[in-house]
């Protein structure tokens, strides 16, 4: 590892900036860099604002509100929490393999067009809800896992690149997405089908304001739940089964792994199929649990935001639904600051920042005198 | 090591790209469109004045897109102007999908009196969130829902304008020998097909050999697809583009052809391209907007289907109006004829149901509408019989599925 310092080398005669590689980054370096460059982002995004002619703490202060400070922000940002949570642990579990799926977004369409197919034809009126709901979750998990299979059986069978392959199949999900809403289950042109049944609807916390009137209004949903399992089980998984060490294996060295014993080509498709079985979870929850319909918007990029998000959370199943909730508060607070332009900027900035800092959780920066020799 | 962290560093850019592509677009498109937009404080977040009226709009697209989120910003400065004691506030650039709804119910709780949102995809979300708040009144535009209480919808008679849209366009093509225009027609929708229906009724009465092509897009706002829409048409031979999508492009294309369009919805639409545009059919939603508002205010507003005619002024055709005048490559023959619908139609002598009466033909010579009938508003809405169950209003007999006879005889309304 540590011949493989990257030096930013001046020339000679100055000090000179080093990069040097950390032996082993603990946690508490983890939250030290991330909290930094978190300030450091909404820094250099004040300055931007400040420039654009607005008071950055004004902006933050309205940002925070709305994200985090009211019970209606705190709702608004779980709610979006929730497809950002399992998309960006499937994204987490194919990293770990280092498969580099970047097809959480179109796995999440097809989670999402499976679950509706089932909600639309196969759901009576009368069917139970829980019935409803299960099937409509396994068939989303089921669409976003052929999604995921299918980059991954390629892979495996013949090697060809996942990040091509799973990008590409992206823009095939959203063509198929839009054929089926504008086409066979459209209604009346405009890129949606008709609303679901309300017995194919995640129950939400405002239908038991009758009980707790507390809770009138809030339009959290059942899926939630799922954040919590999800972190759970996927716990376990990568730490305590074999599955989950085989895992590690081959992302540390696929070779070692084979002579261990490892089955390469059975252990990518399965990770394949889970991470694409909890991006099509994402993509159930936002039809069931937000929209009750299918259309062609049902997800403003949370396939890509997941890439991020799981890279911030280092992977591991805690730590990135933590980031989702920072996200999610992030993204509910900057859609109210206008014009919508700004708020874009200002998650750029907030990404480009934490994303290109990240180096300095694997390495510090070391200033050097010029060495004698030259 | 260095490799990997290499490949990690692509991906992540990569993803930040993307990530990027998907947030709202900046507001920034047509670049050679002149930005009027009146001095805002360059961050804002909407919120409601204490003690004053607050009114709240949601927009689809950016400000800027000079079209038709520029039309709705148009109305809402109207509105300050036009009513004492009113705050207004906005939020641009608002995805039709799953956030919809939250940032409606955001404006809600934050207190806002009159909430109007301005598109069709907004409909649904309006209409729940409408439920949730029964003490404070909702708007949508383009739809079709409305309950008995605090949720109206509201549009107009845009056809009148593309009516008169066509007769220039129409005037135009003869001009060149062509006998041929083209339309961009976002999607295969009633409306769509209604605005398609007009202009080329209107191209024929000034030009009986013309024909008009069209292209379906798929979208309301793809400059690409617009603009190679408009491109293929010329190429089949058009002249004379009639572009019913957002952005003013297909007429800057034919102008860099040496030809001539009609752009739509805002009312400075030509200012992209003054050479090559005949005017254009632009929504006036300020007077509407106040009179809504006033009546809130007044608590005595009713929901109901607004849909006004050209009397109420809720359209225009730039270029015609009072003290304007007509774009230069306007033929000078045509100017008094269109100047004399326009007035019969601001007199309510020519409604959109006159202009829609039989005998009418499709485009394959069948005689779709007899002799003597007029179509009802459910016809030029296309509202079926189960949708009319649905809304409490009639079905449609003559439903807004057919192109008009005029329409080049293979064009067809997609499925």
């Amino acid at each position: 590892m540590t011949g493989s310092t990257a030096s930013g080398t001046m020339p000679s005669g100055r000090l000179r900036l080093r990069l040097e590689a950390r032996d082993q980054p603990g946690l508490l370096t983890h939250v030290a860099v991330s909290l930094l460059l978190l300030v450091a982002a909404l820094l250099l995004a004040g300055v931007v604002m400040m420039v654009a002619g607005g008071n950055p703490l004004d902006v933050y202060r309205s940002m925070f509100g709305a994200g985090f400070g009211s019970k209606w922000g705190l709702n608004d940002t779980l709610v979006k929490m929730v497809p950002l949570t399992l998309a960006s642990l499937g994204v987490a579990l194919a990293f770990r393999m280092k498969m580099w799926n970047i097809g959480a977004e179109g796995q999440l369409l097809m989670g999402a067009l499976a679950a509706s197919g089932i909600a639309l034809f196969a759901v009576p009126p009368d069917m139970p809800q829980w019935l409803a709901l299960g099937l409509m979750a396994a068939a989303g998990a089921a669409g976003g896992a052929v999604w995921g299979i299918v980059p991954g059986w390629l892979r495996a069978q013949f090697g060809v690149n996942e990040i091509i392959s799973t990008l590409m199949l992206n823009y095939v999900a959203l063509s198929i997405v839009q054929f089926f809403v504008y086409g066979p289950w459209g209604e009346r042109g405009f890129g949606l089908t008709p609303m679901f049944e309300r017995n194919t609807w995640l129950p939400r916390l405002t239908e038991f304001a009758d009980q707790w009137s507390a809770l009138r209004g809030l339009t959290l949903h059942l899926g939630i739940l799922a954040v919590p399992v999800a972190i759970v089980l996927l716990t376990i998984l990568l730490n305590r089964t074999k599955f989950g060490f085989e895992i590690a294996m081959v992302g540390d060295n696929p070779d070692a792994a084979r002579y261990a014993g490892v089955r390469l080509r059975r252990t990518m498709i399965i990770v394949m199929a889970l991470s694409g079985a909890l991006a099509g979870m994402a993509g159930m929850n936002e039809v069931s649990g937000v929209v009750h319909r299918l259309l062609e918007h049902i997800s403003p990029g949370y396939g890509y935001t997941a890439i991020i998000v799981a890279w911030l959370g280092r992977f591991n199943p805690l730590a990135v639904a933590v980031v989702a909730f920072l996200f999610g508060g992030l993204i509910v607070g900057a859609d109210e600051i206008q014009s919508a332009g700004i708020s874009s900027l200002l998650q750029g900035v907030i990404l480009f920042v934490m994303v290109s800092g990240n180096l300095l959780i694997r390495y510090r920066i070391r200033l050097r005198a010029p060495e004698m020799l030259e | 090591m260095l490799r990997r962290l290499a490949v990690l560093a692509s991906i992540l850019l990569l993803a930040a790209l993307l990530a990027g592509c998907v947030l709202p677009e900046p507001s920034t498109y047509p670049e050679e469109m002149p930005t009027e937009v009146e001095e805002q404080p360059t961050l804002t977040t909407p919120d409601i004045v204490e003690g004053m009226f607050n009114v709240a709009f949601v927009y689809v697209g950016p400000i800027g897109d000079g079209g038709w989120t520029y039309a709705h910003n148009d109305g809402r400065l109207y509105l300050e102007e036009n009513l004492d004691n009113v705050n207004t506030a906005y939020l641009e650039s608002v995805p039709e999908g799953a956030d919809a709804e939250r940032v409606i119910r955001s404006l809600a709780r934050k207190g806002f009196d009159l909430i109007y949102t301005t598109s069709f995809g907004y409909m649904d979300p309006t209409a729940i969130v409408a439920e949730e708040f029964p003490d404070q009144a909702f708007v949508h535009v383009s739809g079709l829902k409305k309950n008995d209480h605090n949720f109206a919808n509201l549009f107009g008679s845009m056809e009148s304008a593309k009516y008169l849209a066509g007769m220039v366009a129409g005037a135009r093509a003869a001009e060149d020998g062509s006998n041929r225009v083209g339309y961009v027609a976002p999607f295969p929708i009633p409306e769509i097909v209604r605005l398609g229906n007009a202009m080329t009724m209107g191209m024929r009465r000034t030009c009986p050999e013309c024909v008009m092509d069209v292209r379906w897009i798929f979208s309301w706002f793809d400059p690409e697809g617009e603009r190679e829409a408009a491109v293929s048409m010329i190429d089949a031979g058009a002249t004379v583009i009639i572009t019913g999508a957002d952005t003013a492009i297909p007429v800057q294309v034919a102008g860099e052809m040496g030809f001539t369009g009609v752009p739509g919805n805002s009312a400075n639409a030509c200012d992209a391209a003054p050479e090559a545009c005949l005017g254009v059919p632009y929504w006036n939603w300020g007077p509407a907007y106040v009179e809504i508002a006033q009546a809130v205010m007044d608590g005595t507003f009713e929901p109901d289907d607004f849909y006004l005619g050209a009397p109420d002024n809720i359209v225009g055709f730039a270029g015609f109006m009072e003290g304007e005048v007509p774009q230069p490559a306007v033929p000078d023959w045509v100017i008094p004829e269109v100047d004399d619908v326009l007035q019969q139609m601001r007199n309510g002598e020519f409604t959109r149901f006159d202009m829609f009466t039989g005998p009418i033909h499709d485009n394959a010579g069948n005689l779709v509408v007899p002799e003597g009938e007029s179509l009802t508003q459910s016809d030029l809405e296309g509202i079926d019989d189960e949708l009319g169950a649905l809304l409490g209003r009639p079905g449609c007999t003559y439903c807004m599925g057919w192109l008009a006879e005029g329409f080049v005889a293979d064009a067809q309304v997609p499925q």
